[in-house]
C-alpha cells in the first residue's frame, strides 16, 4: 500500500514553532492582552475601576470561581466535564455551617465540609472511571442530588450560627491581608494563588500531571503504556469537589451565612473561565493559569460593565461572546494547523 | 502441512539458535463463515526480520492481532521462548515484551517526547512524599536512547502533534527497544511514509534486529521486504503457502504465490 506518497510535513518542514510563535498560539495569552486593554479602558472612563477599594471586591469576587476552575482543569483534561461543583459548594457549605452552628471547633466544622465534598466527588468519579458511566450524566445527576441534600439538610433555613469560633472563621473568607492603607489582601485571592501554584505544579511536573494530560490526549496508549486511568480519571473529579469544598468554606466565611442556593449557576461559570482560558472540552488541554485568566476576565468583565453603567442584564451577553469567541480562537489555531 | 519444502527451509535459515523466539502452531481464526486463518504455521527467532506477505484478505492482519493479543485463536498454540502461551490481551503481550507499534496509536499527542516515551516509567524523586518527575535525566536519557536507535527529532520537548509519522514510529520503536521489547509487530509500517521517511525506517528496522530484537513486519511492497527480510512468509486465503530465507527467493516468485500461481508448494 506504500504508495511512496510524500507527507506534507516533509514537504512544508514546519514541526517546531519559536517560542514567539507559541506565545502568540497561546489562548491563555490573549485573554490577558484582553484584560490588560479593559483595565485600561475602565482606568479612564471611570475614576473608580483603578481604587483599592474596587480592586479589592474584584479580586476577592473572582477567586471563589478561580479556585473551583483550577479543580475543574485536570477533569476537562481528561476530557470529562463535572457539572456538579456548584450543587457541591451548596451541600458542603450547608454541612460545615451545621457542624459549626452545633458547637463544633472550626476544623472539625471544615474538615465535615471538606470530607462532605470528598466523599461526593469520589462518588462522582467512581461512577465514571470504574462503572464507566458518562461525565456528563453522572454530573448533571449529582447536580441535582447534591442539592436537593442540601436543602434536605438544611430544612431550607438559612444558617447564620456559626458557634464558638464564629469570629475566626468568618474572618478566614472575609478576612484580608493588611499591607497598608492601601494595600489590603483578600483571604481568598491568596487561597487561590496558592492553589493555582499547587496546580501548576501538579500539573506540570508529576507523574500524576503528566498522566492527566496523556489520559486526555489518547487514552487508549496510556493504558498500554501503564497508566492507572481509572485511578486518575477518580482522582480529576475528587479534586475537583475538593476545591468545590474550599470555596464554599471560603465563601460561606466572607457571606456570613449559608442557604442552600449557596453556589447555583456556578458550575456554568466555572467551566466558562476554564474555557475561555485556553482548556479543551475534547481533553487534552488547559492549564491552571488558563483556569485563573478565565475567572479574572469574567469578574473584569462583569465590574466593567457596572462601572460603565451598562444595565447588568448584558453581563451574560459579554461573557457569552467571550466563550464562543474563545472556541474560536481554538478552532483557527488548529485550522492553521491542519 | 508437517515437513513441506517451507518448513525445511525455515529451519535450515535458522540452525544459529535452538529455540525460537515465537512458535505459532497450527493456529486458526474462523469470523462466521470466513476462514480467515487454516493451520497456520511458523516460527520467529531472535534478531530476525520476517517478512509477511500476501494480498489483502490473506489473513495478515489477523495473525498479527492474534500475535498482539487483540484477538484470541480458535485453535492452535502458540510458544514463547518454547512455553506454551495463552495471549489473550494487548497488555499480556507487552509483558512478554511483544508490541505492535502503528504509526500513533501507542503515543499521547499532546505531550512531548521525553513524557510519551517514559510514559508510566516515570523517573521521580520524593519532595516532602510527593512524586516529582526528574525532567533533566529523562531529557538526557531520551536524547541518548533517540541517538543511538532512532532517528533525528528537532526538539524532545515539542509535542508529538508536530511530528511527522516517521518521527512518531521512530519514537515508539525506541521507546519498545529501551523498555525490553523483545518481539516486534509492524503493521504497513511505510504506509502514508515519505521516500526519505521509508528509507530511515529501513535502517531503523535495520538497529532494532541488531539489538537481537525480532521484528515480523506487514507490507505490500515487495522491495521494503527484500530490502529487510531474512525471510518471507506468503499467505494466501488464511494459508501459509511458502517459508523462503530471502536470499533463497527474489520478489517475482513470491509475486507468483501471492496471486496464486504457484499452487501450495508442499512438494
Amino acid at each position: 500500500m506504500s504508495k511512496n506518497v510524500a507527507s506534507i510535513e516533509d514537504v512544508v518542514e514546519v514541526r517546531e514553532s519559536s517560542p514567539l510563535q507559541r506565545i502568540l498560539g497561546n489562548q491563555a495569552f490573549w485573554i490577558t492582552l484582553a484584560i490588560v486593554i479593559i483595565s485600561i479602558v475602565m482606568t479612564i472612563l471611570s475614576d473608580a475601576f483603578l481604587t483599592s477599594n474596587n480592586l479589592f471586591n474584584v479580586t476577592r469576587n473572582l477567586s471563589f470561581i478561580g479556585i473551583m476552575a483550577l479543580g475543574m482543569t485536570p477533569v476537562i483534561i481528561t476530557a470529562g466535564i463535572d457539572l456538579s461543583v456548584g450543587s457541591v459548594m451548596g451541600l458542603s457549605g450547608v454541612i460545615l455551617g451545621l457542624v459549626l452552628g452545633a458547637g463544633q471547633p472550626m476544623w472539625v466544622g471544615i474538615t465535615i465540609g471538606l470530607g462532605t465534598a470528598l466523599f461526593v466527588g469520589g462518588v462522582n468519579g467512581f461512577l465514571i472511571a470504574y462503572v464507566r458511566l458518562n461525565p456528563f450524566v453522572v454530573t448533571l445527576g449529582m447536580l441535582s442530588l447534591a442539592r436537593s441534600q442540601a436543602i434536605v439538610f438544611s430544612q431550607n433555613k438559612m444558617i447564620f450560627d456559626f458557634g464558638p469560633e464564629a469570629r475566626r472563621f468568618l474572618d478566614l473568607g472575609g478576612g484580608a491581608l493588611e499591607l497598608g492603607q492601601f494595600a489590603r489582601i483578600p483571604n481568598p485571592l491568596i487561597a487561590m494563588v496558592i492553589l493555582a501554584v499547587i496546580f501548576w505544579f501538579l500539573l506540570n511536573y508529576t507523574p500524576w500531571g503528566q498522566y492527566v494530560y496523556a489520559v486526555g490526549g489518547n487514552e487508549e496508549a496510556a493504558r498500554l503504556t501503564g497508566v492507572p486511568v481509572r485511578w486518575i480519571k477518580m482522582s480529576v473529579y475528587m479534586l475537583s469537589a475538593l476545591m468545590a469544598g474550599i470555596a464554599a468554606v471560603l465563601m460561606v466565611g466572607w457571606l456570613g451565612a449559608v442557604t442552600n442556593a449557596l453556589g447555583t449557576g456556578d458550575e456554568l461559570r466555572v467551566i466558562a473561565a476554564t474555557v475561555i482560558g485556553g482548556a479543551n472540552l475534547l481533553g487534552g488541554a488547559g492549564t491552571a493559569y488558563g483556569a485563573v485568566i478565565g475567572a479574572v476576565l469574567i469578574e473584569v468583565i462583569r465590574n466593567a460593565l457596572i462601572l460603565a453603567g451598562v444595565s447588568a442584564f448584558w453581563n451574560g451577553t459579554f461573557v457569552g461572546l467571550f466563550i464562543i469567541l474563545a472556541v474560536f480562537l481554538e478552532r483557527l489555531r488548529n485550522y492553521r494547523r491542519a | 502441512m508437517s515437513s513441506d519444502s517451507a518448513a525445511d527451509a525455515s529451519i535450515e535459515s535458522s540452525s544459529k539458535t535452538a529455540t525460537p523466539l515465537l512458535r505459532i502452531e497450527g493456529v486458526s481464526k474462523r469470523f462466521g463463515t470466513i476462514e480467515a486463518l487454516q493451520d497456520v504455521s511458523f516460527d520467529i527467532y531472535p534478531g530476525e526480520v520476517v517478512a509477511l506477505l500476501g494480498d489483502n484478505g490473506a489473513g495478515k492482519s489477523t495473525l498479527i492481532k492474534i500475535i498482539s493479543g487483540t484477538l484470541e485463536a480458535d485453535s492452535g498454540q502458540i510458544y514463547y521462548n518454547g512455553e506454551p502461551v495463552v495471549i489473550k490481551s494487548p497488555s499480556e503481550a507487552k509483558a512478554l515484551g511483544i508490541e505492535t507499534v502503528y504509526q500513533d496509536l501507542s503515543l499521547c499527542l499532546n505531550v512531548d517526547v521525553v513524557a510519551n516515551f517514559f510514559m508510566g516509567r516515570e523517573l521521580t524523586h520524593n519532595v516532602l512524599g510527593f512524586k516529582v518527575l526528574q525532567e533533566r535525566e529523562m531529557e538526557a536519557e531520551t536524547e541518548q536512547v533517540l541517538g543511538e536507535i532512532g532517528t533525528e527529532i528537532p526538539s524532545i520537548r515539542t509535542n508529538v502533534e508536530h511530528l511527522s509519522g516517521g518521527q512518531r514510529q521512530a519514537i515508539e520503536l525506541s521507546r519498545f527497544v529501551h523498555w525490553g521489547g523483545k518481539l516486534v509487530l509492524l503493521d504497513e509500517p511505510f504506509a502514508a511514509l515519505g521516500v526519505k521517511q521509508t528509507r530511515r525506517g529501513l535502517e531503523l528496522i535495520e538497529r532494532v534486529k541488531e539489538r537481537g530484537i525480532a521484528v515480523v513486519v506487514i507490507t505490500h511492497n515487495m522491495i521494503h521486504a527484500f530490502q529487510v527480510a531474512d525471510r518471507v512468509v506468503v499467505l494466501r486465503n488464511g494459508r501459509v503457502l511458502g517459508i523462503r530465507p530471502a536470499q533463497a527467493t527474489n520478489p517475482e516468485e513470491v509475486v507468483r504465490l501471492i496471486t496464486g500461481e504457484i499452487a501450495r508448494q508442499s512438494a
